[in-house]
């Protein structure tokens, strides 16, 4: 496959019918199913295994996945690819996840055939088949296990060790950003149809002005997950944009989620409703690899670095 | 979701080497100017420094070069614009007329109107004023109650503009008014006229002094004043659709977010100074709502520049900075114990007081929070 731009945008819009009719697959067929287009490669350079899939195509589908909730480890498997064929190291043969230091469970760590493990040091690890210490999951129902392996002995490759807690924190960002628009989509539908007094609840102002709200919520999300993606894609430090990112969808997460389970009324508060597959992912995202106060100190910590009169020129530089 | 997604600002080379040189030349310029003098961001009155703004051709930059302009990309005139209000500059004698009213002339003017009054506004030697809001006409613009009426060689005006920002200190105002019809005919019979405020018989202005105590509202009487016919500014009829292109013009700018950009600035002095979790948390916050504040306001300007109709994502920017501008002297409190004082020789007490006193007008010039919301709502597809 090329770099071409009409390539890459027939890819995602293939893709993405996949993605969709995956939302509420069965593990192994939906696994394969991704398998068989090549999708867990699709952060990987071509020159290393991968198909040549442009990274902001391939970023592309990380937000289609969250706009589809999707219950297989793709956004997770192609970021451990990555690490791994950064690395120098081979690619995994079946689902795979990534771990970094500031993590201690790992997404869908009991179906991984391969973890990319980040070391003290800058080192990234290549642990075949880990155990599963302790399975939990995550608010959503995803898995999130406690591992056990020993890196001694592992194939390590160097790599910035950072970089896999960027890449996390990316793709959550870009999730995010998936999810909810695909929330703000629901609630839109839910208060055209929905009938009380005899009207739609998209004729009362209260209800139209709350959607608003949440309308320009996600018009933010939505481009700091444009900011995160351009900076994990670019040639410069992408921490600063990435932090901002972070810190600004997981304020729009909580906003969005409120008015959209108010604006649902009871019903999108149960099982029944699946709005929840959602907002209870959202919950998980949003503080994944790295939490608010992390993010936000990191950025803080930079722009007090840079001081009062340095602040303006900082901020038009840092993302 | 198209109203939601916004166009990806480009990276333009030409823009950034236009940074620096107009940061070297704020920096000179305004070395003597206080951070509370700063802290009035668009609201600084002072015709000196717009003229040498003009003189640097940074005025009207995108307007054609026979109108005064220099022919260069939205981007160019953006960076001049956010680099000025970030400095704190005095842009209040230009402001308005560089922003819409110049604009809406090169849109909707004829070429005698364009040549005659384009270039001065590009050499930074006329200010204008908007005359678009009555004492019964506020959000609701198409309920205007001024009247012009043709004589034989011109109109005669009667009505009441009010909260007409520097309208003591403008040369010019652009008048929306009802040129037939009765008000019930709501939008239509609506016309916008060019009034020559030093020239035009019958017109006085009186000051509204704020909250603040400062004078930037006036109220602008118009007892049977004379304009000539050639002050019809585009079709008679048409002036619903100029005002709101005029708006459009107004609602996503660097000016929507960086209101309160010097209390920002003060706080990072002083908290650098003394850091903390808490202050590092709270500055990361608020650098991140900027930055994204920021990126959806470059957006717009890559679809204006694209020739797009971006009029909902602009409202999005507006009430977006709206409610982060506002919040920034509520966030402040929280971290750095200070009476707001205008009057106290230390800067961040000056510069609290200064944006508590005036962030409330901020979410309702320029379209109040609740018709943007509206306006947002019916973009989404409601209503």
């Amino acid at each position: 496959m090329s770099d071409g731009v009409g390539e890459g945008a027939m890819l995602v819009e293939t893709a993405g019918r996949l993605l969709a009719g995956l939302e509420a697959a069965e593990w192994s067929n939906g696994w394969s199913a991704l398998s068989d287009m090549g999708l867990p490669l699709a952060l990987v350079p071509e020159k290393q295994g991968g198909f040549g899939i442009a990274t902001a195509d391939a970023l592309a589908l990380v937000r289609l996945s969250g706009f589809h909730a999707l219950p297989l480890p793709l956004a997770e498997a192609m970021v451990a690819n990555r690490l791994l064929a950064e690395a120098g190291l081979d690619l995994a043969d079946g689902p795979a996840t990534f771990l970094t230091q500031a993590v201690e469970r790992a997404p869908w760590g009991r179906d991984a055939h391969a973890l990319a493990l980040a070391l003290p040091g800058g080192w990234i690890a290549r642990i075949e088949r880990p155990q599963v210490e302790r399975e939990g999951t995550d608010m959503a129902g995803m898995p999130r296990d406690l591992l056990r392996f020993s890196p001694d002995g592992a194939p390590t490759g160097t790599r910035d060790g950072h970089a896999s807690l960027l890449w996390g924190a990316a793709i959550r960002t870009l999730q995010v950003a998936g999810a909810l628009e695909r929330v703000l989509a629901l609630t839109i539908a839910h208060v055209s149809e929905r009938q009380q007094f005899g009207r739609p609840l998209a004729k009362f102002q209260a209800v139209q002005h709350e959607l608003a709200r949440m309308g320009s919520e996600v018009a933010a999300a939505s481009a700091a997950g444009d900011m995160a993606a351009e900076a994990i894609a670019g040639d410069t430090d992408p921490t600063l944009a990435i932090a901002a990112a972070r810190v600004r969808v997981g304020e729009a997460v909580g906003i969005v989620t409120s008015v959209a389970l108010q604006l649902h009324g009871a019903i999108g508060f149960t099982r029944e409703h699946m709005l929840h597959r959602f907002t209870t992912a959202l919950w998980s995202w949003r503080d994944d690899y790295g939490g608010h106060g992390y993010w936000s100190q990191t950025l803080g910590r930079a722009a007090l670095a840079a001081g009062g009169d340095g602040f303006w020129a900082f901020a038009t530089e840092a993302a | 979701m198209d109203a939601i997604r916004f166009a990806n600002p480009p990276r333009h080379e030409g823009a950034e080497a236009l940074r620096a040189e107009v940061r070297a030349f704020l920096s000179d310029r305004l070395k003597d100017r206080t951070p509370l003098e700063r802290s009035e961001s668009w609201n600084g009155f002072d015709r000196d420094f717009s003229r040498a703004l003009g003189a640097r051709g940074w005025l009207g930059m995108t307007w054609p070069k026979r109108y005064g302009g220099q022919e260069r990309s939205a981007f160019e005139r953006y960076v001049v614009v956010e680099e000025t209000l970030a400095a704190g500059a005095p842009v209040a004698a230009h402001w308005i007329a560089e922003r819409q009213s110049g604009p809406s002339i090169l849109k909707f003017g004829t070429e005698a109107q364009r040549q005659a009054i384009l270039p001065r506004i590009a050499a930074g030697e006329i200010g204008f004023c908007i005359g678009m809001s009555e004492p019964d006409s506020g959000s609701d613009l198409a309920a205007t109650r001024t009247r012009a009426e043709r004589t034989g060689d011109g109109w005669r005006i009667t009505g009441t503009k009010l909260w007409t920002t520097y309208g003591h200190k403008a040369d010019w105002m652009i008048l929306f008014c009802r040129t037939s019809g009765t008000p019930a005919d709501r939008q239509a019979g609506t016309s916008q006229l060019l009034i020559d405020l030093h020239a035009t018989p019958g017109v006085t202005i009186r000051p509204v002094i704020d909250l603040a105590g400062q004078h930037h509202f006036n109220e602008v009487h118009f007892e049977d004043a004379l304009v000539p016919a050639d002050a019809l500014l585009g079709k008679e009829g048409n002036g619903w659709n100029q005002v709101m292109s005029e708006l459009a013009f107004e609602r996503s700018g660097p000016e929507r977010f960086l209101s309160s950009i010097q209390l920002i600035v003060e706080l990072v002095r002083i908290l650098s100074r003394r850091d903390s979790d808490l202050a590092r948390a709270a500055i990361g916050r608020l650098t991140a709502h900027l930055l994204v504040l920021r990126r959806l306001s470059r957006g717009v300007a890559a679809m204006l520049e694209a020739g797009d109709n971006p009029s909902i994502h602009a409202a999005i920017v507006k009430d977006l900075g709206a409610v982060f501008e506002q919040s920034v002297p509520e966030i402040a409190r929280t971290l750095i114990d200070a009476e707001p004082d205008m009057a106290a020789d230390d800067a961040y007490p000056a510069v609290l007081a200064n944006i508590m006193m005036n962030a409330p007008s901020w979410s309702l010039r320029g379209g109040t929070r609740e018709i943007l919301r509206g306006i947002i709502a019916r973009g989404l597809g409601l209503r």
